[in-house]
């Protein structure tokens, strides 16, 4: 019986090694035909692991694309868009949760029904807005309708709801304003959901393919998605480049990941709405 | 009372300006643009329900829709069951479970433009290493996504590897939350260990997998970069999807009007799923 239990046991594990190898296969294969020529790369049988390493590719995506501007482009814009959606979620979070006004069900009702519109369906009217504004091919234009977010709100109200009214009953007794417990009490007691709404946030923006696609055409204002793409070749495309370029993209992604695996994944699970 | 109202103004004002700017605007703005015809050159004409009707004996229109059950149908099942073969397994921990999983979980924080230029090299049908593989044996690979038939295949293993992860995690909570004395009882019952899975862990799992099923259907309707960047919504328009088609209609023909019609089609469907969700919920979801 236990004989039994460990082998099947062993299997599972087997099978899950197995799985996992295959996952992360392609990330295996993407580096190593950075490193080939085009010779090596196209060859058959494929080598697993180049025979004669080169950095060409590096260097031939690096003239093809200027990657210090695009990650300065993706960080600016990501960093900005996070700080303020995270921000203005928590404000008006801490309002629905804690404040009594007039029309507060139905403003929170507006929230929620904006919760069911995506990018994707707005997408041809921001494109006008954009461009009436004169806002078009820019990082402003950009950042912008990025902002938005109305599942931000309702998530940090569901946080704020949760902190204990007494503690502040109490400052609003000691004469404290809403606008210092925000401050000073709802904001430090919702650290793990601000983060989990920041790191949500920041992947959204710097992943973002289809707004920017649309919002910019000028090489110098484009993100790392963007420029990436645009490796792609009409008609042929050289690989082993572009796979050094995504290699390269994927880099800090992975360390970042590394680093605070617990929290994206937890982040991820709370939010599990924003999918 | 009084006080609270300013107070919550200012609070509010700065993420309901965007949001009135930014998404309502702009979904009033559909909404009357499916009623119109421009090209952003021309004065704007209305033309009542003309979109629509055209949209409607659209062959392309429909062949999108129909694009999207067929993905729907191909990477639903394999996400859910795959990701359910990993949650299964990954559930009890052990020595290096936490590097699986994170080997599951990696490809959800790659952004799609990596995942599909990564799967199209892969699957490149003139030295891609699957073909190259295939070779080997003597088997000549297909077109993948050079091919009408092998392009929404492509799609397909490119979106199930990228979203397992995520499927993976969401079961994974969903298991967790199950009190292990049930699976206990009933081992001490004598139910085997089918009988436990099928009987006990699996209708105790259907509120984590309708999540899964509800968010799927709602994503996959949206499904625009890994068709946009590995096929381009062909060969032949056999992966053409609805979000390709408004882009190609807005900013390749620039109809606007048109465009705008088919983002309605979009938004009723997954308004319809949501308001489906809402209701069948109740019916087969079981709470422990």
């Amino acid at each position: 019986m236990r004989k039994v239990k460990a082998r099947g046991e062993y299997l599972t594990r087997s099978l899950l090694v197995l799985g996992a190898l295959v996952m992360i296969f392609p990330f295996f294969w993407m580096v190593s035909s950075s490193l080939k020529n085009a010779a090596e790369a196209f060859a058959t049988p494929p080598t697993l692991i180049p025979k004669a390493a080169t950095l060409v590719n590096y260097r031939h995506v690096t003239e093809n694309l200027d990657l210090p501007r695009l990650f300065l482009n993706s960080i600016s814009v990501s960093v900005t868009v996070t700080i303020i959606q995270v921000l203005t979620s928590a404000m008006a979070g801490y309002a629905f949760a804690r404040l009594h006004f007039k029309g507060k069900k139905t403003l929170f009702l507006v929230y929620l029904m904006t919760m069911m519109i995506p990018m994707q369906v707005i997408i041809v009217p921001l494109f006008i807005e954009m461009r009436q504004l004169h806002l078009l091919d820019s990082l402003l234009g950009l950042g912008l309708p990025m902002v938005v977010s109305a599942f931000g709100a309702f998530f940090m109200r569901q946080a704020m709801t949760g902190i204990p009214i007494e503690i502040e009953e109490a400052a609003l007794l000691d004469g404290a304003s809403h606008i210092r417990i925000f401050r000073s009490i709802a904001l430090p007691l919702t650290i793990p959901a601000l983060s989990a709404l920041t790191i949500l946030a920041f992947m959204s923006v710097w992943n973002a393919f289809l707004w920017p696609l649309v919002e910019i055409f000028s090489p110098e204002k484009m993100t790392l998605p963007l420029g990436l793409a645009n490796l792609q070749g009409e008609h042929s495309t050289d690989w082993p480049m572009v796979m050094a370029g995504t290699t390269l993209a994927v880099i800090p992604v992975v360390l970042v990941y590394i680093g605070f695996q617990k929290h994206i994944t937890q982040s991820f699970l709370t939010a599990g709405l924003k999918g | 009372m009084k006080k609270d109202s300013r107070v919550a103004s200012v609070l509010i004002a700065p993420s309901f300006i965007p949001l009135i700017a930014f998404l309502i605007l702009p979904m009033i703005a559909a909404v009357t643009l499916s009623f119109a015809s421009w090209d952003l050159l021309s004065p704007i004409k209305f033309v009542g329900f003309s979109n629509f009707k055209e949209l409607f004996s659209h062959s392309l229109f429909y062949k999108s829709l129909f694009n999207s059950l067929i993905f729907i149908a191909g990477y639903l099942p394999l996400v859910y069951f795959l990701g359910l073969a990993a949650a299964l397994g990954l559930n009890k921990k052990f020595r290096g479970s936490n590097l699986l999983r994170a080997a599951y979980f990696l490809p959800v924080v790659t952004s799609w433009v990596v995942v599909s230029l990564l799967w199209k090299w892969i699957l490149n049908p003139d030295g891609g290493v699957v073909n190259s593989f295939l070779h080997v044996f003597g088997i000549h690979g297909p077109g993948w996504w050079t091919s009408p038939t092998w392009a929404m295949p492509s799609v397909i293993i490119a979106s199930v590897w990228k979203d397992l992860g995520y499927v993976m995690l969401i079961l994974l909570s969903g298991l967790q939350s199950i009190p292990p004395e049930y699976q206990e009882a009933a081992a001490m019952d004598g139910a085997t260990k089918r009988q436990i899975l099928f009987r006990i862990t699996l209708p105790l799992l259907t509120p984590a997998t309708f999540f899964v099923i509800v968010i799927s259907l709602i994503n996959n309707f949206q499904v625009f970069d890994q068709i946009y960047l590995m096929t381009g919504g062909g060969p032949d328009g056999s992966t053409s999807v609805l979000v390709q088609q408004i882009v190609k209609n807005a900013f390749d023909y620039g109809r606007m009007g048109f465009a705008s019609a088919m983002s309605m089609v979009l938004f009723a469907i997954i308004l319809l799923i949501t308001l489906a969700q809402l209701r069948l919920q109740k019916r087969w979801v079981h709470y422990a």
